[in-house]
C-alpha cells in the first residue's frame, strides 16, 4: 500500500465492495448500524473497543471481523472521522498496515444518495498476527520526557476555548475542525500542508497529538499529519484526561475572560 | 431538521455583487507573519501591516489576533454567513461577534492562522482589509436604509460605492488616524453626528425638478473625548459627495496630528482649528478637487434595484397555526413596519453581539427562507436585521428563531445593551463590560422590562475603559469601566453618564456617579423606580432624563445631583468579609486587579 494513502475515496470503496476485496468497519453505535450502513460493513462501536483495548482483546476483535494481515480495511463513522481514526489507529498499533479512513462521513455518504442496507454480513474468523507498533503511541511518561527535547511538537486538538483554559505546557492549539472541509474529513493535501507549515509543523520533528479524553480528535489529527507525509507522528492516546488525573502540570491563558465572549 | 424541511425546495441563494477580497493578500499575510517571527520584520512595521489587513492584537498575548471582517453598508449574504460560521469553529472560539460598526469579529485567532481566514473570506468575497489601522474603516449604513418610512431615498448604494472607492485606495493607506463614514436613512436612526463623516439622504426641489443629495456632518466622534459633528452646508448634491469626501480626507491627511496618538482623530483638528475655519477649508479644497479630478474620479453607484422575491414554500408544514408563546411580545419589541406594504424588518438581538457557529449556520437558511431580499444587514447595536419579511411569515419565522435561540425579545428596547469586548479580549480593558451587558439583558428580560413602553426609546451602553468602543457617551444610561479600592482590595467600578443621545438632538451624556460593577443593575433599577414616581403622563425614561440633564425638570428631582443623592446609598462598598462577591468582576472568580497592555482599541 502507498504509505501516504490515508483516506479511501467514495468511488474506490464502492468498487472494492463490489470486488469483495475490503473489510469495511462501521464504528457508530449498534442501533444506528442496525438501521442501515454501507453494504458489507461490520460494526465495531468505538465504546465497545474502548471498554478494553488491550492488544489481546483487540486481536480477538480483529480476528472476529475476518481481518488477517493482508485484509484491506476501511473505517467510517458519522463523527467527522474522529471515531474512525481512533479505531484505525488501534489497528495500526496492533500491526495492521493496510487500514484507511473513508474520506467522508456516513451522513454525507447517504445524502449524496449512495447505497446502504441493513444486512448484517456473515463473517468467518481469521488469524491476525500481533506486531505492536510502539512508535505511534505516546504514553504520559513518554510525553513528559519528550517535551524536554526541542525537536518535539505537541498539538492540542480540542476546541480553542478549552485550550485557552487549560492545556499541557508547550502545546500548540489546532482544533480538530481545522482539519476538515465541509464534505471531507480531511483537507486536501496542499491545503493541509499550507496550514501546517504556517503553524511550523513541518519536517522531521516528532509530533505528538492529544485531545480531551480518548484520542479521537487527536486520532484524526494523527492521520492529518500522515496525510501530508509527516513521518514521525504519535498519538497520546489517553490524552488530557489522564494527564490531569495524574496531576501533571498544566498551563492557561491568563488575565482574560474569553469564556464570556462565547455565545454558548 | 424535519423531513418536511428536506422536501422543501431550498430557495436560491442571493450572492453579493461586489467582491471585496483579494486572494493574494492571504499569501502575503502568511509570508509576512513568517518573516516577522524570524525577526526579519520589526515590531512596529509588522503591527502597521497587521492592522491594515484587519487583524488586531489580543489581550496580554502576542500569539493571538482578532480578525475584523468588514460588512460594507452592513450587508451580509447567506453563503458569507455560512463561511463565517465555519471559520469561527476552525480558527476562533466557535462564536463570532457582531460589532457596533457593522463588522464581524473573530477573536482568539492564532496569528499564524489569520491568513487561512483571509482565504476563507476571499471564497465568499469578504475582506478584513482596512478594518483596523489608519485607514477608512468599514463604511456604515443604517440597517433600515431602503425600508425606513422616514427616509427620502435609499443611501445603501452610495455607502457601497464609497466603500469601494476608498478600499485599497493609496490616498487612504496612511492617514493620521482611522477615518469613519456613517450613512443613514433619517434623523431618528441617526449616528451621523458621532463620526468623522455622517450623511443623511435629502431630496431638494429645484426649478421643478428634484435632486438627490446629502446633509453632511463632519468632525464628530466618540472617544476619550467626544465631539458632536457640524453640518457642512444646507445641502450637498450627490455629484459632490465624492469630492467632499476626498476634500475632507485630504485636509485631515495634511493637517491632522500624526504625533499625539491620543488627539489625532479628525474631531480634534476641527476643534482646535474652529469649525468655521475648517468648513472654509473643506469648501475650498472641494473646489480644487472638483476642478482637477472630475473626469476620472467618480463614485460607481449601482442603482440597479434589488430583487424582492418572497421565498416560495411548497407547503406550510409544522402546524404554523399554533403561534408559540412570546410571539406578541417579540413582534412588538423586535420588528418594525417598512415603507413597503406587508413587509417588516426583524431585529435579532444577540447578547452583546455574540452568536455561535451553529446559530450562524441556521441563520443563513433562515435568511434564505424568510427575507425576500435574500440577505441580512447588521445594525448599529451589535445586532442583525432581516428585512423584507412578509407579515404572514412572521409567526413561522419566530418559531424558527426560537428553535435556534435567536428569538430573544426586546431587540428595539433598553433591554438590549451594548457592551464592548472589555477584558474578554481587549488589551486596554479595565472591566468585563461584555459580560455586564449580558447580565443586564438577562436580568431585564426576566423582569420583562422590554414590555414597558416607557423604557423603549432609552438605551444602555457600556465600555470597559474610557475609550468609547461601547458608545457609552450617547446612551441614555452609559457606563465606562475603571477600578476602585477599599484599603488594598480592588473592585471593578463604572463611571455612569446620563442623557446621551445620537438622534437629531445629539448630545453627550453627563457624568453622574461611579457605580461598582456589582451594583450597576440595582442602580439602573433604582433610576427606573425614581422615574416612575416622578414621571409626567407622557414621559418616557429618556424624555424625563433629558429634562433633568437640561435643567428643565420641575418635580423634586431637578438635577443630576438629585439623582446622585438617591443612588448614593446603593453604591457604598461592603467590607470584603461581608460580601466577597462584590470584589470580583463579572465572569471572574479571582480577585480584581487592573491590568492593561498596549492599546489598539477594539469594540
Ligand atoms: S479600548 Fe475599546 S474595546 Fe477596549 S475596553 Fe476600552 S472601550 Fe472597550
Amino acid at each position: 500500500m502507498d504509505s501516504t494513502k490515508i483516506t479511501t475515496d467514495v468511488d474506490s470503496l464502492r468498487s472494492e465492495i463490489r470486488d469483495k476485496s475490503v473489510r469495511v468497519i462501521d464504528v457508530r453505535r449498534e442501533d444506528d448500524y442496525k438501521q442501515d450502513h454501507i453494504p458489507t460493513a461490520v460494526n465495531l462501536p468505538l465504546a465497545h473497543l474502548l471498554s478494553d483495548d488491550s492488544p489481546e482483546r483487540v486481536l480477538k476483535l480483529v480476528n472476529s471481523m475476518g481481518i488477517d494481515d493482508e485484509t484491506p480495511v476501511v473505517v467510517y463513522d458519522d463523527t467527522f472521522g474522529a471515531l474512525a481514526s481512533r479505531v484505525a489507529w488501534t489497528l495500526e498499533y496492533l500491526g495492521h498496515s493496510n487500514v484507511t479512513l473513508l474520506e467522508t462521513t456516513y451522513s454525507n455518504w447517504k445524502s449524496i444518495g449512495l447505497e446502504s442496507d441493513s444486512v448484517i454480513p456473515e463473517i468467518r474468523n481469521k488469524e491476525h498476527s500481533l506486531k505492536l507498533q510502539p512508535d505511534i503511541l505516546a504514553t504520559s511518561d513518554y510525553l513528559e520526557s519528550a517535551k524536554t527535547r526541542d525537536d518535539v511538537i505537541l498539538i492540542d486538538n480540542r476546541e480553542r476555548l478549552n485550550f485557552l483554559e487549560q492545556h499541557i505546557p508547550g502545546a500548540i492549539s489546532l482544533p480538530y475542525r481545522t482539519l476538515a472541509t465541509t464534505d471531507k474529513i480531511l483537507r486536501s493535501k496542499d491545503d493541509m500542508k499550507r496550514l501546517l507549515e504556517n503553524r511550523g509543523v513541518t519536517g522531521d520533528s516528532e509530533i505528538i497529538t492529544y485531545c480531551g479524553s480518548v484520542g479521537t480528535l487527536s486520532g484524526l489529527a494523527y492521520y492529518a499529519l500522515k496525510s501530508v507525509g509527516l513521518p514521525n507522528a504519535k498519538l497520546y492516546v489517553r490524552s488530557f484526561k489522564e494527564w490531569k488525573n495524574l496531576q501533571k502540570p498544566t498551563e492557561k491563558q491568563e488575565d482574560a475572560s474569553y469564556w464570556d465572549l462565547s455565545a454558548e | 431538521m424535519t423531513i418536511s424541511d428536506l422536501k422543501q425546495t431550498a430557495p436560491d441563494s442571493v450572492k453579493s455583487k461586489i467582491n471585496w477580497a483579494r486572494m493574494e493578500e492571504a499569501d502575503n499575510f502568511a509570508k509576512t507573519v513568517k518573516l516577522f517571527r524570524q525577526g526579519k520584520y520589526d515590531e512596529a512595521s509588522f503591527r502597521r501591516f497587521r492592522l491594515q489587513h484587519g487583524a488586531y492584537g489580543t489581550r496580554m498575548t502576542g500569539d493571538y489576533a482578532m480578525v475584523r471582517i468588514k460588512l460594507p453598508a452592513g450587508e451580509i449574504y447567506p453563503d458569507q454567513i455560512e463561511k463565517i460560521s465555519q471559520l469561527s469553529e476552525q480558527y476562533s472560539i466557535g462564536s463570532a461577534h457582531f460589532s457596533t460598526r457593522e463588522n464581524i469579529q473573530l477573536h482568539w485567532v492564532i496569528l499564524e492562522d489569520v491568513s487561512e481566514i483571509f482565504r476563507g473570506l476571499a471564497e465568499v468575497g469578504l475582506t478584513s482589509r482596512e478594518a483596523c489601522g489608519n485607514s477608512v474603516r468599514n463604511v456604515m449604513c443604517s440597517p433600515l436604509s431602503g425600508v425606513c418610512p422616514d427616509e427620502e431615498f435609499d443611501s445603501t448604494p452610495y455607502a457601497l460605492a464609497t466603500a469601494r472607492f476608498f478600499l485599497r485606495n493609496p490616498m487612504a493607506q496612511n492617514l493620521p488616524r482611522k477615518f469613519k463614514f456613517n450613512f443613514t436613512c433619517c434623523e431618528k436612526h441617526g449616528m451621523v453626528r458621532m463620526v468623522d463623516v455622517g450623511l443623511i439622504p435629502q431630496i431638494r426641489e429645484m426649478d421643478g425638478s428634484t435632486q438627490r443629495g446629502f446633509k453632511i456632518f463632519l468632525g464628530g466622534g466618540l472617544g476619550n473625548k467626544s465631539f458632536v459633528g457640524h453640518q457642512l452646508e444646507e445641502f450637498t448634491p450627490e455629484e459632490d459627495l465624492l469630492y467632499t469626501s476626498i476634500a475632507v480626507m485630504r485636509i485631515f491627511d495634511r493637517l491632522g496630528d500624526r504625533k499625539n496618538l491620543a488627539r489625532n482623530r479628525m474631531r480634534y483638528l476641527v476643534n482646535d482649528m474652529g469649525w468655521e475655519k475648517f468648513q472654509n477649508l473643506v469648501l475650498k479644497e472641494r473646489a480644487i478637487v472638483r476642478a482637477t479630478q472630475s473626469v476620472i474620479t467618480r463614485l460607481n453607484v449601482d442603482h440597479s434595484p434589488n430583487e424582492i422575491k418572497r421565498p416560495v414554500r411548497i407547503s406550510d408544514e409544522s402546524g404554523s397555526d399554533i403561534i408559540p408563546d412570546g410571539y406578541a411580545r417579540w413582534l412588538k419589541t423586535n420588528t418594525v413596519k417598512q415603507t413597503q406594504l406587508d413587509y417588516r424588518s426583524v431585529f435579532l438581538t444577540l447578547e452583546a453581539g455574540d452568536i455561535t457557529a451553529s446559530q450562524l449556520h441556521a441563520l443563513a437558511d433562515i435568511i434564505r427562507n424568510f427575507s425576500s431580499e435574500g440577505k441580512g444587514r447588521s445594525g448599529f447595536e451589535q445586532n442583525i436585521v432581516l428585512r423584507y419579511v412578509h407579515e404572514d411569515d412572521l409567526p413561522r419565522l419566530y418559531s424558527k428563531l426560537l428553535e435556534v435561540g435567536l428569538a430573544k425579545s426586546g431587540a428595539l428596547t433598553m433591554t438590549a445593551p451594548i457592551g464592548c469586548s472589555g477584558t474578554t479580549s481587549c488589551n486596554l480593558a479595565l472591566t468585563n463590560s461584555h459580560r455586564l451587558a449580558k447580565e443586564i439583558q438577562r436580568k431585564f428580560l426576566e423582569l420583562k422590562l422590554d414590555e414597558d413602553v416607557d423604557l423603549t426609546d432609552s438605551s444602555i451602553k457600556i465600555s470597559g475603559c474610557p475609550n468609547s468602543c461601547g458608545q457609552h457617551g450617547i446612551a441614555t444610561i452609559g457606563f465606562f469601566g475603571g477600578g476602585a479600592r477599599v484599603g488594598k482590595d480592588m473592585y471593578a467600578n463604572y463611571q455612569m453618564l446620563l442623557g446621551g443621545r445620537s438622534d437629531g438632538d445629539t448630545m453627550l451624556g453627563q457624568i453622574c456617579l461611579r457605580v461598582p460593577a456589582k451594583r450597576v443593575i440595582p442602580v439602573i433599577l433604582k433610576i427606573i423606580e425614581t422615574f416612575k414616581q416622578n414621571k409626567k403622563s407622557n414621559d418616557t425614561l429618556k424624555s424625563w432624563i433629558h429634562r433633568i440633564v437640561n435643567g428643565n425638570e420641575d418635580s423634586t428631582i431637578k438635577s443630576i445631583v438629585d439623582i446622585k443623592k438617591i443612588l448614593e446609598p446603593i453604591i457604598v462598598p461592603p467590607t470584603i468579609d461581608d460580601d466577597p462577591d462584590f470584589y470580583l468582576d463579572y465572569g471572574s472568580d479571582t480577585s480584581y486587579h487592573t491590568k492593561t497592555g498596549k492599546g489598539e482599541c477594539a469594540a
